[in-house]
């Protein structure tokens, strides 16, 4: 295939004479699509906190005026909750984490010229531009949007008579979430052939950057479970458009079918979100430590591990589900044996800054903020994944702040942390970093004043998707947590306008950035920022592991991947 | 069960967290000083995570060991019932069913109530649990309780009530725009209250096919527990 060689690309001179649309819109340059779903991920993290913010509202002072809104109507309430879900987890953690980051960063880290197939890569974002084209439009047309939970169960989800009036918005949110699995599929082709095939020379598998490694799990896990759940979405909306039967139970089938193929994928899709995010971590914790990420090598088996047994433990997410009670006692056991794995690599995460130096710059806060919680997210899944305790917490908030604390870590915090760290990279120019603190402190300080008390409603029995509170007696004394957690959002989002006028500009007025502000290794760092079209001016030679920081004998305390090649690429 | 998994996670949360936060008060950046060069991949070095994680791992292998047997009382075993009701959940409400005084469902006696759940405290009550659309769960805060209900099936399910009193019944899973409004009681009574209950609201063996919905009118004897 000819695309597979660096020279199909368009070369820099090329590139230059493009028109606007050619280099901005169009691009199949690796690095404007990294920036395109970048984009595209803020914008719609943007509307599903904003639809949070309506419903979080209704929680905390139920059948009150909403700010800028109004009242909320119970339809409206489970429309902005399925949406918000399906949003954040499908149209923001994944198209940030993977789209983003691991389009910018995989071939800039592997030493590579551009994707293995960039017009499959720009096919790719262009899919999912459209998918969230059509999700958004869902909210406009007649009867609204999906109304059926993020995790869309059948029968509710199938027939329109069980949600009168969400017809279209139904089919609209499967339609929009297939063509979201076809985006990322594509994307994961690009991401593993680039890093087979393509690493510069030297560049062993084990010198590559640890979120290389992530992404690449994550987009095995991705191919390997999302196909099941592809089938069940096609099945759905043939239930729904056509009227065949593959889930309704009076035409024979099993509701459960349906929650088993959406969880196959689904727990994996946890990790696909997860272990990125956990990669960015991984990055900036050495740089700014000074030394060597502690245990590369057990990292990386702990990753592989965790990714195999991801796809042994999803009917956790069903142990009350009426599926036969026997069957839940393997997965349990599965369950909770993943923290072992897990463990490994938050262990060794921390043990990297022991005896460090430790700068405490804006990625490093993000990046620990970031660990610090997903820590919490993992001791709130044993619980959870024991089936015993999970009758009584199944369902509540307990839930809602468990994989709160481990998705937003990941895609959100570690996702702050890697805009910081990158953004020299990306646009040239450094963002202000005193803001930046500011902008931690109020996210990561709201994100606990919402999620802490969660955890405490969950341990009190409080359901989710209770859209008045007030029907339950049981939920008057949990009441004030949720107003806890309400003015929690508030901060967030107050705090969300140092970054946004921090990020903009930067773009335009920040300080030039050199090539390596940072005095790190990988290779993304040994090339201009921003890096020339096709990323190297001569593609570097890599001699030692991406993480040789305080090497004892050398005068300064980092060690390039690509020192040893000085002629060009090492340089600004 | 539940608590005793709260503190063995709470335990090492919090020896986790001390630590990151002992690491990055302990070892910020000095002028002058280098960074300790520890890659940590021999053996040795590792043990100071592995010998953790063993930990870790032990502690999960209790938590399996121990949720086993409650896990099996609660969900595959089932005591011998002092009462068998049937129970049908719908968009958006409860139905109970009694087998009336010839202990048979189906049966001209069976009496049917809505919303309330009247059962006599230290009793084992085995639900019998159908859908007649949507999937819902049957979910009482207080008895720990919570069973997913889909249609098509029946789905069973138990409860033995030691204190009286009312309880609210709600639905746990996503039903439907009125999800959160489908309430039901649970009412507890003492055994001597229980049968004055039934000799009250029962229909008489032989009699015609018995229904009283008016569950709520005619028992306000029920302690609050």
């Amino acid at each position: 295939m000819a695309e597979t060689s660096p020279e199909a690309v368009p070369s820099t001179e090329a590139h230059e004479q493009m028109g606007f649309w050619q280099r901005y819109l169009f691009s199949v340059d690796h690095k404007v699509i990294g920036k395109q779903y970048l984009f595209l991920g803020l914008f719609m993290g943007f509307v599903g906190v904003g639809l949070s913010f309506i419903f979080r509202w209704q929680l905390a002072w139920p059948g009150t005026a909403v700010p800028l809104w109004g009242k909320v109507t119970a339809p409206q309430y489970y429309e902005f909750v399925t949406m918000h879900g399906t949003i954040m987890v499908f149209f923001v953690a994944m198209p940030v984490l993977l789209g983003a980051f691991g389009n910018f960063l995989i071939p800039l880290m592997v030493g590579a010229r551009d994707m293995a197939f960039p017009r499959l890569n720009a096919t790719s974002f262009w899919t999912i531009f459209v998918g969230s084209v059509l999700l958004l439009l869902s909210f406009f047309v007649p009867g609204g949007g999906s109304r059926a939970g993020w995790t869309n169960y059948v029968p509710l989800s199938d027939a329109s008579k069980y949600l009168p009036g969400t017809y279209w918005g139904g089919n609209l949110w499967l339609i929009a979430v297939a063509i979201d699995f076809a985006s990322v599929l594509m994307g994961g082709i690009n991401f593993l052939t680039t890093a087979i095939a393509m690493r510069a020379p030297g560049m062993t598998i084990w010198r590559m950057p640890l979120l290389v490694w992530e992404e690449l799990v994550a987009s095995v896990l991705f191919m390997l479970s999302v196909g099941p759940l592809i089938a069940g979405v096609v099945m759905l909306l043939f239930d729904r458009m056509v009227g065949t039967g593959f889930f309704l139970p009076d035409k024979g089938a099993d509701p459960l079918l349906w929650q088993h193929l959406f969880w196959f994928f689904g727990h994996p899709e946890v990790y696909v979100v997860a272990v990125p995010g956990l990669g960015i971590a991984m990055e900036i914790l050495p740089v700014f430590s000074r030394k060597p990420i502690f245990g590369y090598h057990a990292i990386v088996w702990s990753t592989l591990v965790a990714g195999t047994l991801s796809f042994t433990i999803w009917a956790h997410h069903m142990f009350v589900s009426g599926m036969d009670p026997t069957l839940a006692e393997p997965f349990s056991v599965t369950t909770v044996a993943i923290s072992v794995p897990f463990a490994v690599i938050l262990f060794c995460m921390i043990a990297t800054l022991w005896r460090g130096q430790i700068t405490l710059s804006t990625p490093m806060l993000f990046a620990l903020g970031a660990l610090a919680n997903f820590i919490l997210g993992g001791v709130t899944g044993i619980p959870l994944g024991t089936d015993a305790s999970d009758i009584y917490l199944h369902d509540t908030y307990f839930v809602i702040a468990h994989f709160h604390n481990t998705l937003v870590p990941a895609a959100i915090i570690a996702g702050f942390g890697g805009i910081y760290y990158w953004f020299p990279k990306m646009f040239g120019r450094m963002m202000n970093d005193a803001w930046g603190k500011v902008h931690f402190i109020f996210t990561w300080v709201g994100f606990n004043m919402v999620f802490i008390p969660l955890f405490l409603i969950g341990l009190g029995g409080g359901q989710r998707r209770i859209y008045m509170s007030s029907v339950y007696t049981y939920y008057k004394p949990l009441q004030p947590l949720h107003v806890i957690a309400t003015i929690g959002l508030i901060v967030i989002i107050v705090g969300q306008i140092p970054f946004l006028v921090n990020f903009f500009m930067s773009m335009f007025r920040g300080a030039k950035a050199p090539a390596n502000p940072w005095n790190a290794n990988t290779l993304e760092w040994a090339t201009d920022s921003p890096p020339p079209h096709e990323n190297f001016h001569a593609i570097p030679t890599v001699v030692r592991g991406p993480y040789e920081y305080s090497v004892p004998g050398m005068e300064q305390d980092w060690a390039p991947q690509a020192a040893a090649v000085e002629s060009g690429a090492a340089q600004g | 069960m539940l608590k005793l998994i709260i503190y063995v996670v709470g335990t090492i949360f919090v020896l986790v967290e001390g630590t990151l936060l002992a690491f990055v008060i302990l070892y910020r950046r000095r002028k002058g000083e280098r960074a300790a060069f520890v890659r940590g991949d021999s053996l040795r070095q590792l043990s100071w995570v592995l010998i953790p994680v063993v930990i870790v791992a032990f502690l999960d292998v209790a938590i399996d060991v121990m949720a086993k047997p409650v896990w099996e009382l609660i969900k595959e075993q089932s005591p011998p019932p002092g009462l068998t009701v049937k129970l049908a959940a719908l968009q958006f409400g409860w139905e109970f069913t009694y087998p009336g005084p010839d202990g048979k469902f189906g049966t001209p006696d069976d009496l049917v109530q809505t919303t309330f759940l009247t059962v006599p405290a230290g009793q084992v009550i085995r639900l019998l649990m159908t859908s007649k659309d949507v999937i819902h769960s049957f979910y009482v805060p207080q008895l720990r309780l919570r069973q997913d209900i889909i249609p098509g099936r029946e789905i069973p399910a138990w409860f033995e009530a030691t204190q009286p009193g009312k309880y609210e019944i709600a639905c746990s899973q996503l039903c439907g725009i009125s999800h959160f409004a489908m309430k039901g009681i649970l009412r507890v009574l003492t055994p001597d209250e229980y049968k004055q209950w039934v000799s009250q609201h029962w229909p008489k063996s032989g009699a015609g096919p018995g229904k009283s919905a008016s569950g709520a009118r005619s028992s306000a004897t029920g302690k609050e527990g």
